[in-house]
């Protein structure tokens, strides 16, 4: 297996579906002839043409409707938001519109389109653009979502994600787009709905996603030090949930720690948590915690925003809590 | 309004004169109809938006289309649908929610969709279809081929911010959609003049972005066809987006529930006066394409046709409970609860 960056993954992903498939296209702010905001998009127009690789005019509601429109008469675009942060202007055309043109139409129209783009606490930028939407998206019945952790996620997932027939957000974090890691050669899909236990252990189930696996793959070391033996498992499929794979663990363990960048109320760890709860509830020896951002806008200061984040420290102080030591 | 100009030149001949009328007393009857329904209580729910008055504006702009061009428009569809070509009987089925309905029963009266029609849907958003009307006729000009999107939107969307965004990418791009603007005078209860810093939506949607737009008299049906039929021409042959605001009057309030106390008696009335359709018969009449008694068997036909949709409708199922989860998503939907 070769190594690359997050990036590269990506480019890589977006850059095989577009030499198979003509109807296959990206749309969004600077992917062209800027090569990408953040370079995901280096080298396609140059592979592809303006043809399909647009740049558009900051109207993120209007590109998303474009993008929804086409997708509906059998295109599948691929729409990058700069930054998840703006697809709250959007958010009418991915919820109203992609999310339920199937239902509202009887089963008349399909909209295979991917919303991708970065977004999460990435240093200093303040609260309009640290935005965490994940557990918006997941709400809502007709979407999936999913946040890859690892290059090699990113790829199987956003290969995955465009081959999809349905709409995707697909949520990258800014921090990692430097990140190396193995790719497998070759056709590389991962399929959605299908979480990764990256660390196997007996004494307790540590459940995270995108940029927090990171942190959490840090504390599981740390308590192994300990002599605290934790599994952790990256979601990577946010919607639909593998929800199998994480009552499988509880039940082994029967402790969990949910860590998550997003808020705290109403946040993705407290739809986990309730139906881990459902499912396994007298398996548990404690309440399920929840490690997630401070419930405060996300500020500027680096210390303040450090303080927000899932780090080890809070993860281990949630995992000795549910262990009772 | 300006004059009706359609005694003066007849764009069409004489049978697609008389399919135009007839599907003009086809959307009256089925709404009229529809609409007493509503008001008998628990057929129909949610929200009405009848097309009344407005006829000559759907029909005699869908009437110039191609079979495979898309069709969009906002909540006040059912007069798209129907002038498309889609069955009374599945329009009349959706508003009383059943399975037989153009939607399945999941749309109701603001989202009937066809397909196979055209129709790409009513929607509710006002404003939000704007974009995606011009994302089909993107998909027309990635493909290359020749067919049209129009969209129909209200006076009242004119002021949403995606419009805009819309307009200026359907215009930088060349794509070959058709925007008509019904203007009614009214967004719900509030009229065009408290809205609009200028009434000229030219001014608005138009010239801004190098669209070439119009104002015509949109129930004067044949204007409506033959400016619609030069929008298309020029969409076709690559030359891009076209405005057309069509001005007309809607005959009831905004939906059922709005007695519309925020224009006079007067008013209505001095529009019902020039009824589109009753001037059209006229017009028709006085080419000779058409007499009373004709006009009298065609409008028994229409009632009989949309009777027979509402004892289709009645007769029809509820879709089943299960049916809840059924068409969310293509691939197998696995409910998240």
């Amino acid at each position: 297996m070769a190594v690359f960056s997050f990036r590269e993954a990506l480019n890589q992903a977006m850059t095989e579906e577009m030499e198979r498939d003509d109807r296959v296209f990206l749309m969004g702010e600077e992917v062209a002839e800027y090569d990408g905001a953040y370079k995901v998009s280096q080298g396609m127009l140059k592979r592809f043409g303006p043809r399909r690789v647009i740049d558009t005019p900051i109207s993120e509601e209007g590109f998303a409707g474009i993008g929804i429109g086409a997708a509906m008469v059998g295109l599948r675009p691929i729409v990058e938001f700069m930054t998840f942060s703006f697809s709250l202007v959007a958010i009418d055309q991915i919820v109203n519109n992609a999310a339920n043109m199937r239902y509202m139409s009887g089963g008349q129209f399909a909209v295979p389109i991917v919303f991708r783009g970065s977004s999460g606490m990435a240093g200093s930028l303040g609260a309009t653009h640290s935005h965490r939407l994940e557990s918006w998206y997941a709400q809502v019945p007709g979407l999936q979502v999913v946040m890859p952790a690892t290059p090699a996620d990113a790829k199987g997932l956003l290969k995955t994600a465009i081959r999809s027939d349905d709409p995707v957000v697909f949520i990258e974090h800014e921090v990692l787009y430097h990140d190396r890691g193995e790719v497998p050669d070759g056709e590389h899909l991962v399929p959605f709905g299908k979480a990764d236990v990256k660390r196997l252990g007996k004494d307790v189930t540590l459940i995270t996603y995108s940029r927090a696996l990171k942190y959490t793959l840090a504390a599981a070391e740390e308590l192994a030090a300990d002599g605290i033996d934790a599994e952790v498992i990256d979601l990577r499929s946010i919607r639909p949930l593998d929800i199998d794979t994480l009552v499988e663990s509880v039940a082994k363990t029967h402790r969990a720690v949910i860590v998550e960048e997003d808020w705290p109320y109403c946040g993705l760890g407290a739809g986990i948590s309730d139906r881990i709860t459902q499912r396994v509830f007298d398996e548990l020896d404690a309440p399920i915690r929840r490690v997630a951002s401070l419930d405060a806008p996300i500020p500027y200061n680096r210390q303040l925003e450090a303080s927000m984040l899932p780090t080890p420290p809070r993860i281990i102080e949630a995992v000795r809590d549910v262990m009772y030591l | 309004m300006a004059p009706v100009q359609t005694e003066a030149k007849p764009i069409v001949n004489k049978s697609q004169a008389l399919v135009w009328l007839r599907q003009m007393m086809q959307i009256r009857r089925f709404e009229d109809r529809a609409e007493m329904l509503y008001q008998m209580g628990d057929k129909i729910g949610g929200f009405f938006h009848s097309y009344s008055g407005q006829e000559p504006v759907a029909v005699g702009s869908i009437g110039v289309l191609r079979e495979d061009d898309y069709v969009i428009t906002a909540y006040r569809d059912h007069g798209h649908s129907l002038a498309l070509g889609m069955s009374p009987n599945a329009g009349m089925a959706e508003l009383l929610g059943k399975v037989t309905g153009c939607a399945k029963g999941k749309g109701g009266s603001m989202h009937f969709f066809d397909v196979e029609k055209g129709m790409m849907g009513g929607h509710a958003i006002v404003g939000s279809h704007i974009p995606l009307a011009a994302g089909m006729a993107f998909a027309s000009k990635y493909r290359g081929e020749d067919r049209v999107t129009i969209c129909y939107m209200g006076d009242g969307a004119i002021n949403q911010g995606g419009v805009h965004e819309a307009l200026n990418m359907a215009a930088m791009w060349k794509l070959p959609v058709i925007y008509v603007v019904e203007n009614n005078l009214y967004a719900m209860g509030t009229s065009l003049a408290r809205s609009s810093a200028t009434t000229d939506l030219k001014l608005r949607c138009a010239v801004p972005y190098g669209i070439p737009g119009v104002t015509i008299n949109g129930n004067d049906i044949e204007l409506m066809a033959k400016t619609t039929r030069e929008a298309v021409n020029r969409a076709r042959a690559g030359e891009g987006p076209s405005f057309i605001e069509a001005q007309t009057y809607r005959y009831k309030g905004h939906s059922i529930s709005d007695p519309g106390k925020y224009r006079g008696r007067d008013e209505l009335e001095k529009h019902i006066q020039k009824d589109p359709i009753v001037i059209y018969q006229n017009v028709l009449k006085e080419r000779g394409w058409i007499d009373d008694e004709t006009i009298e068997k065609m409008w028994e036909e229409v009632k009989a046709e949309i009777e027979a949709s509402i004892e289709f409708a009645e007769k029809s199922e509820n879709p089943p409970l299960e049916a809840v989860y059924e068409d969310i998503t293509v691939a197998p939907f696995i409910p998240q609860e």
